[in-house]
Parts: C-alpha cells; sequence; structure tokens
C-alpha cells in the first residue's frame, strides 16, 4: 500500500505536479499572447469595422449555420454588428485595464504592504485600520459608486480598480514582510548598519517579489472582470466603444433569440480570467523553492 | 473575564470601522462635483424648486453639519428618506435584506456541502486521478468569480437545457401568503411547498455562481488539512485498530482539520455576501444589491448610505460571529 507510506506518495505526486505546472503555464501563456496580439493588430485582423451597424443583417447566426451570411464567422449582434470584430476591439480595453490597472494596484498595494509590515508601529496602525474600513464595503458596489461619482471612461475604471483593490496586496505583503523582517538575514543586515528603507527595497522586497508577481497576474484577471461589470451596468466606457462586458450586457437581454451574442464574449473573458490566474500561479510555483 | 475584555476590544475596533465606512461613503458621494438634486428634477425645474428640495434633504448644510444630523438619526433609528422612492430608507432595507440573507445562506450551505463532498472525496481517493481531477476543478472554480459563473449558468440552465428560472425571485403572478419577507422560510413553515420548490428554482443559479467559487477554497484547504491530519500517530493508531478508511476520515481526521476550514469560512462568508450586489443584479433578483446598483444609478444619496452601512454591519457582524465561534473552539484561544 504506498499510501501508508507519506514520503513515497509525495516525491510521486511532486513529479506529476511539475508536469502540469509546466503545461498549465504553456497553455495560459499561449492564450494570454492571443489575446495580446489580437489587441495589438485589432486594425489589421478584425474582418469587419466593429462599430457597423447594418439593421438588415441583424442576430446573424455564426458561419456553421447553414444560410447565414459569410463574412459575420460569429455572427452578428441585435444592430447587425460583427461579434468577432467586437471581440478582438474589446481585447484592447480589457488588456489595457488588465495591465495599468494591475500594475498601479500592485505597486501602491504592495508598497503600502512593506511598510506596515517591516515597520509596524502607528504606520502599521493606520494601514491596517484604513484594510478593515475597506473591507467592510462590498467591493462591487464601491466600484459602481466611484465610477458614478467620477464619470464613465477608462480612467475612471483604473483608478476605481486601484482605489478598490490595493488592500489585496496591502494584506498578503504585510504578513510576508512581517515573516521576512523576522528572518536573520535581515536582522544581520540591520546590525551591519544598513539603513532600514534600503533593507526594505534591497532585502525584503526581492523576497516577497515572486507573491507580487502571481498576485498581480490575479489582480489582472480581476481588473478585466471588474470593467466587464462595470460595462455590464451600463457604467464603464462609451457604448460605442466595444467592450466584452458591454457586449455580454446586450447579450443577456436577448439571449433568447440570439445566444452567440453572449457566449462568444463570454468565452473570451472566461478564458482570460482563467489564464491570468493560472499563468500566476504557475509563475509561483515556478519560484518556489520547495517545488523546484 | 478576559472573554469579555476581548469581546469588548472587538466591539470598539468595530464600532471604528463602522465610522470609517460612513464617513467615506459620506464624503465620497457628496465632495465630488455632481448635483445630486439637479439629477433628481426634470431639466426645466426652476431654481427656487432646487433649492426648496435642497432645504428638505439637508443639502443646504455644510457635509460635517449634514454627517452630524445623519449620523443622529441614525443612532436613532432614522435612515432618511430615499429620493427616487420616497419612502423610509430603512423600511426599503429591511424589505429586500431578507432576499439576500436567504441568497447568501443558500449559497453559504451549497459551497460547504460542494467543498466538503469534494475534499472528503479527495482525501479518499489520494493519490489517484480522481484527487488530481479534483484539484483541477478546485482550480478552475476557484479562479472564475461569481458574476461568470452566473452568465455560465445562465446558458447552461437557462436556455441550453432550461430547468431553472433565470430572472427575479418568485414567479411574478404567484399569491404570496407571507407576513415576513424570508419567504423562502416562511413558505416551508406554512407546509406551502410549491411555494417552496418555485423559489428554490429561481435561487439555484445564483446561489450556486455564489457558492462555486467558495466551494473550491474551502475544498482544498479542507483536503489539505485532512491530508496533512492522517499522517499523525492517533489517526495510524486508529487505523491499526482495525477501522476502515472511511471511518477513520470522517470521525478521527475530520474533527481535528476542520477548525482553519471555519476560520476561512467566516471570513470567505463576508466576500460572498459582496458577490451578492451583481449576482442578484445578474438574475433580477430582488435583494438589497439589486437596490443599491439602482440607488447609484439614481444618485439616491440616503438610500446609498443607508445600504453601505447595512452591508457593513453585515460584514463586520460576521467577522465578529466567526472570532467568537473560533475563540469557543479553539481550547488553546480560550485559556490564552
Amino acid at each position: 500500500m504506498p499510501r501508508s507510506i507519506p514520503g513515497c506518495v509525495m516525491l510521486d505526486g511532486r513529479a506529476a505536479i511539475r508536469r502540469r505546472l509546466g503545461l498549465r503555464l504553456w497553455l495560459s501563456g499561449g492564450w494570454l499572447a492571443l489575446v495580446l496580439l489580437a489587441a495589438l493588430l485589432a486594425p489589421w485582423i478584425s474582418p469587419q469595422d466593429p462599430l457597423a451597424q447594418d439593421l438588415m443583417s441583424g442576430r446573424l447566426p455564426p458561419f456553421w449555420v447553414p444560410q447565414t451570411e459569410p463574412g459575420f464567422w460569429l455572427g452578428t449582434d441585435s444592430l447587425g454588428r460583427d461579434v468577432l470584430s467586437r471581440i478582438i476591439w474589446g481585447a484592447r480595453v480589457a488588456l489595457i485595464v488588465a495591465f495599468v490597472a494591475g500594475t498601479l494596484t500592485a505597486t501602491i498595494g504592495s508598497a503600502l504592504g512593506l511598510i506596515a509590515g517591516y515597520f509596524r508601529g502607528w504606520a502599521d496602525r493606520l494601514i491596517s485600520r484604513l484594510v478593515d474600513i475597506w473591507m467592510a464595503f462590498p467591493p462591487v458596489l464601491f466600484a459602481i459608486l466611484l465610477i458614478a461619482v467620477l464619470g464613465p471612461g477608462l480612467m475612471s475604471i483604473i483608478i476605481a480598480i486601484v482605489v478598490i483593490d490595493w488592500t489585496r496586496f496591502a494584506r498578503v505583503i504585510r504578513a510576508e514582510a512581517m515573516n521576512q523582517g523576522a528572518m536573520d538575514y535581515v536582522a544581520s543586515a540591520q546590525v551591519a548598519g544598513m539603513p532600514r528603507g534600503r533593507i526594505m527595497l534591497a532585502e525584503i522586497l526581492p523576497n516577497v517579489l515572486p507573491t507580487i508577481v502571481a498576485l498581480l497576474s490575479l489582480e489582472m484577471g480581476i481588473s478585466v472582470i471588474v470593467e466587464a461589470i462595470l460595462s455590464f451596468v451600463n457604467l464603464s466606457i462609451s457604448t460605442d466603444q466595444p467592450t466584452w462586458g458591454g457586449m455580454i450586457a446586450e447579450g443577456r437581454i436577448s439571449v433568447h433569440q440570439a445566444w452567440w451574442v453572449l457566449v462568444f464574449p463570454l468565452i473570451a473573458l472566461f478564458l482570460t480570467v482563467l489564464s491570468f490566474s493560472q499563468f500566476g500561479e504557475g509563475l509561483k510555483d515556478r519560484f518556489d523553492p520547495v517545488l523546484r | 473575564m478576559l472573554l469579555l475584555r476581548t469581546i469588548l476590544a472587538r466591539l470598539a475596533t468595530t464600532a471604528v470601522t463602522l465610522f470609517g465606512v460612513a464617513v467615506i461613503v459620506f464624503v465620497v458621494i457628496r465632495v465630488v462635483p455632481g448635483n445630486p438634486i439637479a439629477m433628481m428634477l426634470p431639466p426645466n425645474a426652476t431654481a427656487a424648486d432646487i433649492d426648496r428640495l435642497r432645504a428638505l434633504y439637508g443639502f443646504d448644510k455644510s457635509i460635517p453639519q449634514q454627517f452630524l444630523i445623519w449620523g443622529w438619526g441614525v443612532l436613532h433609528g432614522d435612515f432618511g428618506t430615499s429620493i427616487s422612492l420616497r419612502q423610509p430608507v430603512l423600511g426599503l432595507v429591511l424589505g429586500r435584506l431578507p432576499a439576500t440573507l436567504e441568497l447568501s445562506v443558500m449559497a453559504l450551505v451549497m459551497a460547504v456541502l460542494l467543498g466538503g463532498v469534494a475534499a472528503l472525496t479527495g482525501t479518499r481517493k489520494r493519490g489517484t486521478r480522481v484527487e488530481a481531477g479534483i484539484d483541477v476543478a478546485n482550480g478552475v472554480a476557484m479562479s472564475v468569480p461569481d458574476f461568470l459563473w452566473g452568465l455560465l449558468l445562465i446558458i447552461l440552465f437557462g436556455v441550453l437545457v432550461p430547468v431553472f428560472q433565470i430572472s427575479g425571485r418568485v414567479t411574478p403572478d404567484l399569491k404570496l401568503p407571507f407576513t415576513t419577507q424570508f419567504y423562502l422560510v416562511e413558505s416551508v413553515l406554512r407546509l406551502r411547498f410549491d411555494l417552496t420548490a418555485d423559489l428554490l428554482s429561481h435561487m439555484f443559479m445564483p446561489a450556486l455562481a455564489l457558492a462555486l467559487p467558495l466551494a473550491a477554497i474551502i475544498g482544498q484547504l479542507l483536503k489539505q488539512s485532512l491530508k496533512e491530519t492522517m499522517h499523525l500517530d492517533y489517526v495510524t493508531l486508529t487505523r491499526t485498530k482495525g477501522y476502515g478508511e472511511n471511518h477513520v476520515i470522517l470521525r478521527e481526521a475530520l474533527p481535528n482539520a476542520i477548525l482553519p476550514t471555519l476560520t476561512l469560512i467566516g471570513v470567505q462568508f463576508t466576500f460572498l455576501i459582496g458577490g451578492t450586489v451583481i449576482v442578484e443584479r445578474l438574475f433580477s433578483y430582488e435583494g438589497l444589491g439589486n437596490m443599491a446598483i439602482d440607488a447609484v444609478i439614481n444618485r439616491d444619496l440616503p438610500l446609498i448610505q443607508g445600504i453601505v452601512i447595512v452591508f457593513a454591519l453585515l460584514f463586520t457582524a460576521v467577522n465578529l460571529v466567526v472570532d467568537m465561534t473560533y475563540a469557543a473552539l479553539n481550547p488553546r484561544l480560550r485559556h490564552a
């Protein structure tokens, strides 16, 4: 019975886990690269003008349905706009929000977390209290409220994500920085007379970086979702710019007449969010010395 | 004595948190440009109309003054009057809160059941393909948020195989004999199982959408704790006594492995309640979150404030209960 010898199972399992991790990293990275290419090359590869309306060819089904019009691969929405082209252009908004909002959130949240976790004292008390207050808000309601106040637009969405989600980084990085701060290498740096600010940046930051990278990837996925949710409640960007969330909101209404308007942007969103989180997990495991 | 002091300290920090939430909402919705009264009135309203309405809702006073008046009212159970619905905020909020509570608790129950089954099966079949499959399913369920699960469920069980209702809390033309807003509880108590079935058919998909990410987190953590416990000496001892694997897992390992999961469920439950806002919107479920989004769209300041405070109260109350339960269950904390 292999199961009664724990060590053996662990070693066996570890090889399997590593193979699975490699595959996971490749699959998720591949999809993200595809989305990135689509976003960059949108003007050249999208088969139709994503904004062109044609009420005569509204709600055309996708290409495999007989008697549909050629050229509209994934069908059209109720206004006759090409679904595939809109998904390709929607990737732009999704990725801009993911990268800009994700990076800003990670930077601000991690900085506050590092300060709270390493310097402790009143800075920690202040930051931790703020985190407590933030955690008492329902995040989606907070986001909608902020957009209502800031006005719709790409910039507002990015600000809203940063304002709401910095706590995710602050909480985790604070705990990690506290653990690292208690270790011998930090104590020896202090004894050697290194200034505390430099210890934080040169000693502790590199050790919490793998966690930040994994969280950042996760946060990018979350940002894409937040943009979609805000588009869904009609508070995102102007309605004539194609976004996945806006398409989903439209598709939700006419789901019984034209399922493809909902299904295809939903698949794009689903795979992108899943890939961001799996890519982050995969990266973290790559960096994890125990699994390596 | 010590427990009492801990409780008092926790209540004090809770009060500070609630105060902070109140200040932030209050300032955020007032400082930023945009006149709520102008948005309420038709474009042809006169300046006198606007002034009259501003005075009526107290918007002519300074922000600190407004906050004090509002805070005083809240402490006396008066949350103000909704601008868009022209009714007391407290009544509106209390009318919708039961719907959200029923949905959240239903989702929590589903998450615990799904996660528990996944963890126990994964432990029973550890090292096999079944466990690997459960791990992959957990990974996917965890990384996709409730909003997307809701949309997928709408396509699966609302359109492809239409077995559940995708919109509302209850079929509109049904006659409801209820005196409270806890429809599900009351339908069971009144033995009106036809209504229970209708309510559940509406609640199933939003609840499952909320439950899936939490189920995955529960499944993963509980399985991990169980597997660690399975290697402890006392478990091996039970096994040498000749007890079967099921007995060992359920009776010996589970009680010891469950504590971290319980704490996690408490924290995650507040995230789940937060998720009801968008999931209720998605399924047109008439709960607090759906009302909150309408309140924001209508710039209904008193209603927004009221709803946010109630959510914050709910979150802090859940956290308080979790901490107390944890202290009561964990002997090491009880005597510390």
